[in-house]
């Protein structure tokens, strides 16, 4: 830039300047007003307002009377600021104490030396202090009880949802007919669902317990929408028998109210199961697809075996190993790294695979077949001599451990969930690579019409081996996410290398969306057939299935068309 | 017959009598000398070597499916382990009260698993003549059906190849399995007799030598003829121009059929003279890359020749002793290479690479 143009920016910076400003300055007054009105009213209200109630209060619950300190409970209940809940709760769990000398409230937390304190008022940290100058402010029973509700009350009507929730479960620990009714009152205005569910269960639960028979079926009635162990059990309970067939409930009423509501209930966890078996079966559909999507690519669209597929998903998964090795303090990081890592490298040795020996056979599949078997032996006692032929255990990082539970019946892992998503997102990735690059282009020119396209002047020789290279980089991706859920060993590849072809043969050669599809509805299909038949006769079932349906339709789920399906 | 084949080809006539010589002369040796002597084979040798003539029937079950007929089949050793389960059958039914439980009616591992009665696919395994039809019949008879469905929907190629591939994988899940009732993990061994005879005995052993020979020369013979016969021709002729046979008016698929039974029972024959010989048979035959080393067996061999598949199987499988005993992780460097290498350099195998080298030197 000159320093005319530079000149020339800055005048006109400056006249916009000078355009806005009159704008600018009544938005600023506006502002301005609004604050001033606001801030003084809020900071007022707060402070100077309860001001005095603390000091006043504060007073009179260092005082020695009973019942002082009771009309200061109530004085600070009626504040309902946090501040003063923060008072309450710290003289319930006994953390209250008077800092002798200075004749002021403190809270305290126990250390090692001694109490670190907390001015009561104002919250300042006032350090530490020995225990012999401070005392703790002591309740009566009667004043801890009254104590504890006052508190379930100001808590069940906090702001925050989480806290109010917390306040329920606190409740539903100790209950007792006062703390019922505020539930109760508490219920007809909550808007939160998930506190309301939590009410629900604690009074229903709570009410069950009665002897009235209207308050039983009103329990039930609370109950029969929760999704929960305890419910389950407690209305399964009603309808047990004795040995002698004598119910343990003997209200007739209550018990067919119970049975229709476990029946409504059983529906629910039914749901839940199928939901359960769906999403397992659409992980291990994400695993079948993400193994199988690099050999849709090498095999699908450019026919060739590569019995080394298995292989090159193996050195993805010791990519990650090798990467959280690196980095043991960045689990995360390690994983998220390795994916990039792992393609480069597998690759590589893809690119390497089909120039040192795929492209001397071309036109001859089943020579293919046999060197790249070869190949995948070489990879195995390769890893095997490098990292043992022992497993390796590759960690999860934190945020991919764990489970989301979302009742009691219903809770999925986290890492399948993940494994999900990047399925997804490779797929995606892949899809767009095929369809919007030069190299996708390139390449289905190829598989489509190997002469042709060399006629155009697309170099196919320098085609294949990126399509082979990009093919084996997805393999090595595919590993990553395996490592996460299997263990990582020269076998790995062994083991997903017939079902991947499984997955590519049965979606039908060449197509990317059959591949996919395929993926998914074995998987499913698996962990439908699982709990009726076992896991590993699922597994003989779908290989029989699958060895009947290319009988049927020798070319997959969706065949290729027109003139590349003829050669 | 020796005659012809004495003209045609003396590479396969010197071969066959290598085979007889060592089938007969081995026991024969053994029943002659004494056993410190030299002339004498120890236990192991006799074993190892039945253990080879029996591979090599295998790998020549093979070449006639994929050498003469072109159908790459990743599954025959599914057959060959069947064969081989037949007859172990028969030899766990002749142990009797001799086993660990001592139960006479059930073999162990069913006590173990608590079974009280034999399953009904046991029965009729107490007759080696009955055990002897089912090495033939349940090769033979999986082999009909997999390759009837396959051949009348007009599979082929890689799509064959895998498919059979994961026919040997899902009986090797199959067999895993405790509840199948064939010993699970452990398969069926530990066996006693054979025929009344004790299966370790010098005498059995021997005998167990020369009939693999024995077998292996007729097999042999047998599929030669086979394959110089008409039936022979229009295979060959369906793996070289399968659409234009079809056009001929020739029915390609019972061509196939016909000749990949005949390799699954010739494969099922091995099994059941290898279990004997080594004393054992588990899920693991089932391996799919136990049945991709019986093609690396044919293909160093050189395929469609028959006695190359004999003479890869001999070859690779000395070099698999040898490695493994000494170094093992070279093993399967040494079979990886092998593999690469003699699909990139020797495309016809040994055997081709041979004949080619002589008839240049004729030129």
């Amino acid at each position: 830039m000159t320093w005319q143009s530079c000149a020339s920016t800055l005048r006109i910076f400056h006249a916009e300047k000078e355009n806005m400003k009159p704008n600018f300055t009544r938005c600023c007054c506006c502002l301005m007003a609004i604050l001033m009105l606001l801030l003084p009213s809020l900071t007022l209200s707060e402070d100077s307002a309860n001001e005095a109630v603390y000091t006043a209060a504060l007073a009179r619950l260092n005082a020695t009377s009973m019942t002082e300190r009771s009309a200061a409970i109530d004085q600070l209940a009626a504040v309902k600021a946090p501040r003063a809940i923060v008072i309450l709760q710290a003289l319930l769990d006994g953390h209250l104490f008077n800092l002798i000398l200075e004749n002021k409230l403190v809270i305290g937390t126990e250390i090692d030396a001694g109490y670190k304190l907390i001015d009561a008022k104002s919250g300042q940290d006032l350090g530490i202090a020995a225990r012999e100058a401070t005392q703790k402010i002591n309740l009566n029973n009667s004043l801890r009880v009254s104590l504890r509700k006052t508190l379930g009350r100001l808590q069940l009507n906090a702001n925050e949802a989480k806290a109010r929730m917390n306040a329920v479960q606190a409740i539903a620990k100790d209950i007792d007919s006062e703390s019922l009714a505020l539930l109760r009152e508490r219920l007809v205005v909550e808007k939160d669902v998930g506190v309301q569910d939590e009410i629900r269960l604690v009074l229903g639960l709570e009410q069950l317990n009665s002897t009235d028979k209207t308050e039983r079926l009103g329990a039930i009635d609370l109950l029969k929408d929760q999704a929960n162990q305890e419910v389950v059990n407690r209305l399964n309970a009603l309808q047990d028998q004795d040995t002698e067939g004598q119910f343990a409930e003997t209200d007739v009423d209550v018990r067919n109210y119970a049975k229709a509501a476990l029946v409504k209930i059983n529906a629910r966890l039914k749901v839940y199961a199928a939901i359960e078996t769906l999403f397992f079966g659409l992980s291990l559909g994400a695993v079948l697809v993400l193994a199988a999507i690099g050999l849709a690519i090498t095999f699908g669209v450019m026919g060739i075996i590569n019995m080394a597929h298995g292989e090159l998903m193996m050195l993805g998964a010791y990519t990650t190993y090798v990467m959280q090795q690196l980095m043991p303090d960045h689990l995360g990081w390690a994983l998220i790294l390795s994916i990039p890592a792992a393609f480069v490298i597998s690759a590589l040795v893809g690119i390497a695979i089909e120039r040192g020996i795929i492209r001397f056979l071309y036109g001859r599949p089943l020579e293919t077949l046999l060197a790249t078997f070869g190949v995948s032996l070489f990879l195995q006692q390769t890893v095997r001599s490098i990292f043992s032929p022992l497993n390796r255990s590759v960690a999860s990082p934190e945020w991919m451990s764990g489970t989301w539970q979302i009742n009691d019946f219903l809770s999925l892992t986290w890492n399948r969930f993940y494994i999900l998503v990047f399925c997804f997102l490779v797929f995606a990735l892949l899809l767009q690579i095929l369809k919007r690059t030069r190299l996708g282009l390139e390449v289905r020119a190829v598989a489509q019409n190997r002469t042709m396209a060399k006629a155009m002047g697309i170099p196919t020789a320098r085609v294949d081996a990126l399509t082979f290279g990009l093919g084996s980089g997805i393999a090595g991706i595919a590993g990553v996410a395996l490592s996460q859920i299997t263990n990582v060993g020269p076998n790995l590849g062994q083991a997903y290398i017939v079902d991947s072809f499984m997955v590519v043969v049965f979606g039908g050669v060449g197509n990317l969306w059959g591949t996919l599809l395929a993926g998914f509805s074995l998987g499913i299909a698996n962990k439908l057939l699982e709990p009726v038949a076992g896991a590993v006769l699922a597994k003989i079932l779908v290989l029989i299935f699958i060895i009947l349906f290319i009988q049927k339709r020798p070319r997959g789920l969706f065949p290729q068309k027109g003139r590349a399906a003829e050669s | 017959m020796l005659a012809t084949l004495y003209k045609q080809d003396k590479l396969a006539i010197g071969l066959l009598g290598c085979i007889a010589l060592i089938s007969v002369l081995v026991p024969v040796c053994n029943l002659l000398f004494p056993v410190d002597s030299v002339m004498h084979f120890s236990a192991y040798t006799v074993s190892i070597m039945g253990k080879y003539l029996t591979f090599a029937l295998l790998g020549l079950s093979l070449d006639l499916i994929w050498g003469y007929c072109g159908i790459l089949a990743l599954g025959q050793g599914a057959f060959f382990a069947l064969g081989g389960y037949a007859m172990g059958m028969y030899l766990m039914r002749q142990i009797g009260n001799r086993s660990v439980y001592g139960n006479p009616l059930l073999p162990d591992f069913m006590v173990f698993l608590n079974w009280t009665e034999l399953p009904w696919y046991w029965l009729g395994f107490d007759h080696f003549g009955f055990a002897a039809l089912m090495v033939l019949v349940v090769p033979g008879l999986l082999a009909f059906v997999f390759g009837w469905l396959a051949f009348r929907s007009r599979v082929t190629g890689v799509y064959l190849s895998i498919i059979t591939q994961a026919l040997t994988y899902a009986l090797l899940l199959a067999f895993f399995r405790n509840e199948m009732g064939f010993g699970g993990n452990n398969g069926l061994t530990d066996f006693k007799d054979i025929l009344g005879f004790n299966i370790q005995s010098e005498a059995v052993r021997g005998s167990l030598l020369m009939v693999s020979g024995l077998v292996l020369i007729g097999a042999f013979m047998a599929s030669r003829w086979v394959m110089l016969s008409k039936l022979g021709r229009v295979v060959t002729a369906v793996r070289d121009q399968e659409s234009r046979v079809r056009f001929l008016g020739y029915r390609v698929e019972h061509f196939k059929l016909w000749v990949f039974v005949l390799s699954a029972m010739l494969a099922g024959i091995a099994g059941a003279l290898y279990v004997p010989q080594v004393g054992i048979i588990n899920p693991s035959e089932f391996s799919p890359l136990n049945s991709l080393e019986i093609v690396i067996w044919v293909a160093i061999g050189g395929r469609g020749t028959l006695y190359g598949a004999i003479v890869g199987a001999v070859l690779v499988n000395y070099a698999k002793t040898l490695l493994t005993g000494w170094a093992p992780e070279i093993w399967l460097f040494f079979l990886g290479a092998t593999f690469i290498l003699v699909t990139i350099f020797l495309p016809d195998g040994l055997v081709g690479f041979w004949q080619r080298h002589k008839h240049e030197q004729k030129q």
